[in-house]
């Protein structure tokens, strides 16, 4: 019986809200949003090198350091929190676990240990032109040749696909959906970076004409990992969207307490003091959510992880989405603005809810597993 | 999901489930889930029931053992708030006592007070009633007008109060009352117990919308009560009254979440039987439902886990309320549209299914305890810190 956090993570967290609050402070944020790249390899290296964040939840005989979800999820709690800018998700939550879970151990060997120590910069590419986080939405194609496996097709709305050293396509064979490890530099890939509405999220279209790729695994055994993945990446992402959405209620609760309106602070308002605690409400209700998908995560229960998950994914995207918009509110005029950070957030709320699909889908994930 | 606190308690709920399963039968299983903290329904089974945990020495396990408690631990206490509410066992009429008068006795209470009211309270000797509400005090209790004043070596109490739960059988009443007649607001404010076995007390029941009797107006004109009833220190009643509520709102949320899981479960029942999950718009609804209920469940299992790593619980444990009421409200009206024209027929005498009176009950649970308006205003305030209302 655990679901609290112990010292060692209070410290984690710490360290790591200290470090981003000088790393990705609102002018790094402005700064790398506006940048095509988007990414500073430099506190990308240092977040390896310092704090081990890239590699703490590869276990150690991959190069990281064996840590659990929730450790992860603190993390990613207090990126979302920050607005992290950079390939940490599309490298961690997804590509790192894509590659763990994947039944190949020479790939895992080969492999994580540049995701963990932040040398290979990595992301998963499997949504298409339509954007389904399902089966059949894979369509891309691979073939075997006499000299190894060849994709033809395109990827897109892929996280940081851009500047990825490292990309994991999930591709059609004969067999069924598999999973391909593709080097950056292989020939007849194109990458397409698209200008987003989320500036610090980037994505990428990622073309590939007959180019050559790795199988990880059985050809046409790669759905199952791959769903496995996308549970576990929902889980991170619910953590994300609960720091996010926490950043916006300390902006906005910070606002209504020096803001005068009659003479009064707005937050002595019941109009906007209510408001704040509904804020307060959904957030706690979301980390509800998010932690007890991470410590089912840790816990090791498959069917009870594959509901947590869809229903974290489900009520952080909708939380976040809605305090983000709230902060703005309470803001009034100054919260429209390009000038006020408010707009980031609401920003990275949408992409958010859409990243790994929609709360509808993830609704009717969270039904199909519940058996309704 | 399934609580378990390891070895060190798990006899203990063994031996609860054990017993549970042997006694909870016959009257008492016809009963299980009847009644709540605004449902008075099947008072007499009820109360039997109570004397069945009593003289299993099942009520007060964190109480001392020398006022008639088992002396167990926090841990224990949640692990039967758990277990009872798993065991769909009947709303205990006692609750008044158990979960708040005997708590702040043990907390503020004199060495006689506790010696002389604990152990009837486990017994289910003695009922007693909360005489906080007034008319003109609701969620402001500070607010109280009911006047208290020192005649020789007794109080004299004049006032009114209501919505006392169970306050028809109340054989006490623990009462807010103003003993300074020229303080304002909390000061001046004492806590009394009070017999209501005297003249001067006059106790008529009020009937909810549900049709039941639950909760009672009392009338006090010239009651009296002996000079060392006072719960804490003369004037200091504000504290001792807020130091119950506190132990309300952390006491109740368990074994509610369970009885919300089980509706959620039959809410699934009847629209699968409906064939309402065809129905997209029902059908998001119906899910979202069923997220509320395990979100509840999930802030439950922190507050405790904090509880018993011995940390201060975070926010969640303040906004729990809020949000359990509020979604609560949701479930039931789903559940009243899945049931459509048949769950608007009820029984002879205006008798509710347990849909039907849940749905019509959860209207209460944004008012008792602190409206929803009240936890806004304390999480506001209180956690997030922003400056108090304008007052005049």
């Amino acid at each position: 019986m655990d679901l609290t956090f112990s010292e060692e993570q209070d410290e984690l967290r710490k360290v790591v809200r200290s470090f981003l609050a000088k790393h990705s402070d609102e002018a790094e944020v402005r700064r790398l949003a506006a940048d095509p790249l988007g990414h500073d390899p430099a506190v990308w290296h240092r977040m390896a090198g310092e704090l081990g964040l890239q590699g703490l939840a590869v276990p150690e005989e991959y190069g990281g350091s064996g840590f659990g979800y929730v450790d992860l999820g603190i993390v990613f709690e207090e990126a979302g929190r920050a607005l992290l800018c950079g390939p940490y998700f599309a490298t961690v939550a997804l590509a790192a676990e894509a590659l763990l879970r994947c039944d190949d151990e020479e790939a895992r060997r080969d492999l994580l240990p540049g995701l963990a120590s932040g040398e290979t910069v990595a992301t998963l590419a499997l949504t298409e032109e339509d954007g389904r986080w399902d089966e059949a939405g894979i369509r891309l194609t691979a073939h075997g040749t006499t000299d190894g496996w060849r994709l033809t097709g395109v990827k897109t709305y892929v996280p940081d696909g851009h500047l990825a050293d490292l990309l994991l396509v999930a591709a059609r064979t004969p067999a069924g959906v598999s999973l391909f490890a593709v080097d950056a530099g292989a020939p007849g890939l194109t990458r397409t970076p698209l200008p987003t509405l989320d500036q610090t999220r980037k994505q990428a279209r990622v073309r590939c004409a007959d180019t050559p790729a790795r199988l990880l695994g059985a050809e046409g055994a790669a759905w199952p990992a791959l769903a496995r993945t996308l549970a576990t990446a929902s889980v991170l992402l619910a953590a994300e969207q609960v720091g996010g959405a926490a950043a916006t209620l300390d902006a906005a609760v910070a606002y209504a307490k020096i803001r005068e309106q009659y003479g009064r602070p707005i937050g002595s308002f019941q109009g906007i003091k209510h408001k704040c605690a509904d804020m307060l409400m959904e957030i706690e209700s979301a980390r509800s959510a998010a932690y007890g998908a991470l410590w089912a995560l840790d816990g090791g229960d498959e069917t009870e992880t594959a509901l947590m998950a869809a229903l974290a994914q489900t009520y952080c995207s909708e939380a976040f989405s809605r305090v983000a918009a709230d902060n703005i509110q309470v803001h009034g005029g100054i919260g429209f603005t390009w000038e006020h950070p408010a707009h980031l957030y609401l920003k990275r709320a949408q992409s958010s809810e859409v990243l790994l699909g929609s709360p509808a889908y993830h609704r009717e994930l969270l039904a199909a597993r519940l058996g309704i | 999901m399934e609580l378990d606190f390891g070895p060190a308690v798990r006899d203990f709920r063994d031996e609860l489930r054990d017993w549970l399963a042997r006694h909870l039968v016959g009257e008492f299983a016809e009963h299980r889930g009847v009644g709540g903290p605004t449902d008075g329904e099947a008072w007499d089974v009820r109360l039997a029931w109570d004397r069945e945990l009593a003289a299993g020495n099942w009520l007060g396990v964190g109480w001392p053992r020398e006022y008639g408690g088992r002396g167990l631990g926090l841990l224990e206490e949640i692990v039967f708030a758990y277990e009872y509410a798993r065991a769909n066992a009947p709303y205990r009429a006692t609750v008044n006592a158990l979960d708040l008068l005997g708590p702040m006795l043990l907390a503020m209470g004199s060495e006689a007070q506790k010696k002389r009211f604990l152990p009837p309270i486990l017994a289910v000797e003695a009922l007693w009633g909360q005489g906080f509400s007034e008319p003109g005090a609701g969620s402001d209790l500070a607010s109280v007008r009911t006047r208290a004043e020192r005649d020789g070596d007794q109080w004299v109490v004049s006032g009114q109060k209501v919505w006392t739960s169970f306050g028809v059988h109340a054989d006490w009443l623990y009462v807010l009352t103003r003993t300074d007649p020229d303080s304002q607001r909390h000061k001046g404010l004492t806590l009394l117990l009070l017999p209501t076995d005297q003249p001067g007390v006059e106790i008529r029941p009020i009937r909810n919308l549900a049709g039941q009797d639950e909760f009672a107006e009392v009338f006090l004109s010239d009651a009296r009560t002996d000079a060392d009833l006072v719960v804490g220190e003369v004037g200091q009643g504000w504290r001792t009254a807020m130091a119950t509520l506190g132990i309300e709102r952390g006491t109740t949320l368990l074994p509610q979440q369970l009885t919300f899981e089980r509706e959620a479960e039959a809410l699934i029942g009847l629209a699968r039987q409906r064939g309402a999950l065809d129905d997209p718009m029902l059908r998001r609804r119906i899910v979202d439902a069923w997220i509320s209920v395990r979100i509840m469940r999930t802030t439950n299992l922190r507050t405790i886990a904090e509880l018993t790593a011995g940390r201060t619980p975070g926010a969640q444990a303040t906004t729990a309320k809020l949000y359990a009421s509020t979604r609560h409200q949701r479930l039931g009206r789903l559940a009243m549209e899945l049931a459509g024209p048949a769950g608007q027929i009820v029984g002879r005498d205006y008798g509710l299914d347990t849909r039907q009176r849940s749905f019509l009950l959860s209207l209460a649970e944004t008012v008792y305890g602190g409206s929803s308006e009240i936890q806004r205003n304390i999480i506001g305030e209180q956690l997030l810190g922003l400056p108090k209302d304008p007052r005049p």
